[in-house]
């Protein structure tokens, strides 16, 4: 069993993003942006990208890899992999699939990418548009359950009632968010702070989300550089290991019409276990996490299920004073996120993960040596990884 | 037709062209609620599948179960994310548990005042709201508290 896990197998030798943007306002094609993020991931390396040989992506990208590798004048194409699933479900995954292919020698240098217009291809806030619908969104569209946040909001209601919680839990997660993002030049979110009073006063979305606990709408693009772990101090950077990075959901998590049987759940049931089997360590060891978020509360709920705290202690855990770097008792979203730095479908959370390990984070926990991801809480299927200093192997 | 909860102008429901829910659909428009159910182990499903997930047999059929239940969740949705609901204001979705049918649940909204309180656990019953007034005819099975 000992050689069936990724634990110290892969590093992570550069990241990048392209200026991040609000949707509608990139002046650049999303594969442009796709081309802009891949170059300047392979720059923070010191990697010649026509040695890129892998492409790893989420989410039906559409920057499709062959087209990729041609723009690039890649060498060769060695490895091309769509991780199956829509929203950020996908992020950590498609590092796990990168990282598989580099562990196994299927590639050497696989750039694990997303690039996002929404601008130019359509705003996932926003319902469809036609006259007639069949399948399972038949049985949800005519009622108005149309966009991500109310198809998510059940869930989090559910969860809420069953263990009491209250809306200041969902509220502390944002603040956190938004006061990293003060601290980030590269944060859309960057320059407009968030307090209690505002955020309380914010619109309803769908309750219990405010305005302020739904993600941005954005246009960027982000990547990394994955390679074997022999070559880590081949590079610039202060080697970064994949410690773990797997994906799933539990029993029948794609049941149609809200039918999952544990449905209040943000889906790392089964996950999450994998994950800290894989990279050896439990939730104490974890000294600073990104949590996507789409909404708050699928943040709160990822935090229950990857082992940080109870669901009855979740009204105390989760206060802005814990959520915050460099000192809280779990640092959260050190970047702003998807909430404030942008919705780069997640990828931004891993980025960040890294820049963490590498002691290079906006709002750095010092020392820290274990960072965890949770992608994409609430779809099917979600996906973790954790990274590690050369300390953790 | 009668008076609909939501605005005109959401997508109409129409039967998957393959047929795997339209005895559903049809059901609604004779004021009937038809799920699915296995021939080989009598367990419920739903959404609808080709084969029963717990015992694998393709012998399905569509049962008729009362249209009563509890609400499993519920959401007041404020912000409108569709044309037709600009105007719309609040309006509820619940998701209804039915337990007469092992449980399975389905989603509808909730007939009545949009700010009424919700609360997990409330008994519901159906009410079929028939669109007649254009060429997309068709049924949908919404809920009052009962």
């Amino acid at each position: 069993m000992t050689d069936r896990t990724l634990r110290g197998k892969v590093a992570v030798v550069g990241v990048a993003e392209t200026e991040y943007y609000k949707w509608g306002q990139s002046p650049d094609p999303e594969f442009k942006l796709a081309i802009e993020a891949v170059l300047k991931a392979c720059a923070d390396a010191g990697v010649d990208p026509r040695d890129v040989d892998g492409f790893s992506s989420y989410s039906n990208d559409r920057s499709e890899a062959s087209r990729l590798s041609a723009a690039l004048g890649c060498r060769e194409l060695s490895f091309a992999s769509m991780q199956w699933g829509g929203g950020g479900g996908g992020g950590s995954g498609a590092i796990a699939n990168g990282a598989a292919a580099v562990a196994t020698g299927q590639a050497e240098c696989v750039i694990v990418f997303r690039a996002l217009a929404q601008g130019q291809f359509g705003r996932f806030g926003q319902g469809p548009r036609m006259k007639t619908v069949s399948g399972p969104a038949a049985h949800t569209l005519p009622f108005g359950l149309m966009s991500a946040a109310q198809m998510f909001a059940m869930k989090v209601n559910r969860f809420m009632h069953d263990h009491d919680i209250h809306q200041e839990a969902l509220r502390a997660i944002s603040l956190a968010s938004y006061a990293h993002a003060q601290n980030n030049p590269r944060a859309v979110m960057h320059g407009r702070p968030l307090d209690e009073a505002t955020y309380d006063a914010s619109r309803w979305i769908v309750e219990p989300f405010h305005l302020f606990d739904c993600c941005q709408e954005n246009d960027g693009a982000a990547a990394m550089v994955l390679v074997a772990a022999e070559r880590a101090k081949d590079f610039p950077h202060k080697p970064c290991y994949v410690l773990a990075a797997v994906s799933g959901s539990q029993h029948r998590a794609g049941a149609p019409v809200h039918n999952t049987p544990e449905y209040a759940s943000s889906g790392f049931t089964t996950v999450a276990p994998r994950l800290y089997d894989m990279a050896r360590l439990g939730p104490g060891d974890v000294d600073v996490l990104q949590s996507y978020e789409n909404f708050t509360g699928g943040v709160l709920m990822s935090i229950v299920e990857h082992g940080f705290c109870k669901p009855d202690e979740v009204n105390d855990f989760l206060t802005v004073d814990n959520l915050l770097a460099p000192s809280g008792k779990l640092p959260l979203n050190t970047s702003g996120g998807n909430l404030a730095e942008c919705y780069m479908h997640g990828l931004g959370l891993n980025i960040e993960a890294v820049r963490q390990i590498w002691g290079a984070s906006t709002s750095q926990v010092p020392g820290a040596d274990v960072a965890l991801v949770g992608s994409g809480p609430m779809v099917t299927p979600v996906s973790s990884s954790v990274f590690g200093s050369e300390g953790t192997l | 037709m009668t008076d609909s909860y939501l605005r005109p102008g959401l997508p109409a429901p129409t039967p998957q062209p393959d047929g795997l829910d339209a005895p559903f659909w049809e059901g609604l428009g004779a004021q009937r609620l038809l799920l699915q159910r296995c021939n080989a182990c009598e367990g419920w499903q739903w959404g609808p599948e080709w084969c029963c997930h717990r015992c694998h047999s393709f012998d399905l059929r569509y049962e008729e179960t009362p249209a009563e239940g509890v609400i499993y969740s519920h959401e007041r949705v404020w912000h409108p994310v569709h044309p037709a609901l600009k105007e719309q204001g609040p309006y509820v979705i619940v998701l209804v548990e039915l337990p007469h049918a092992d449980g399975v649940r389905i989603v509808g909204n909730l007939i009545g005042d949009p700010e009424q309180p919700l609360i997990i656990g409330t008994p519901v019953v159906g009410y079929y709201e028939h669109h007649t007034d254009d060429d997309m005819r068709h049924t949908l099975l919404q809920w009052v508290v009962a």
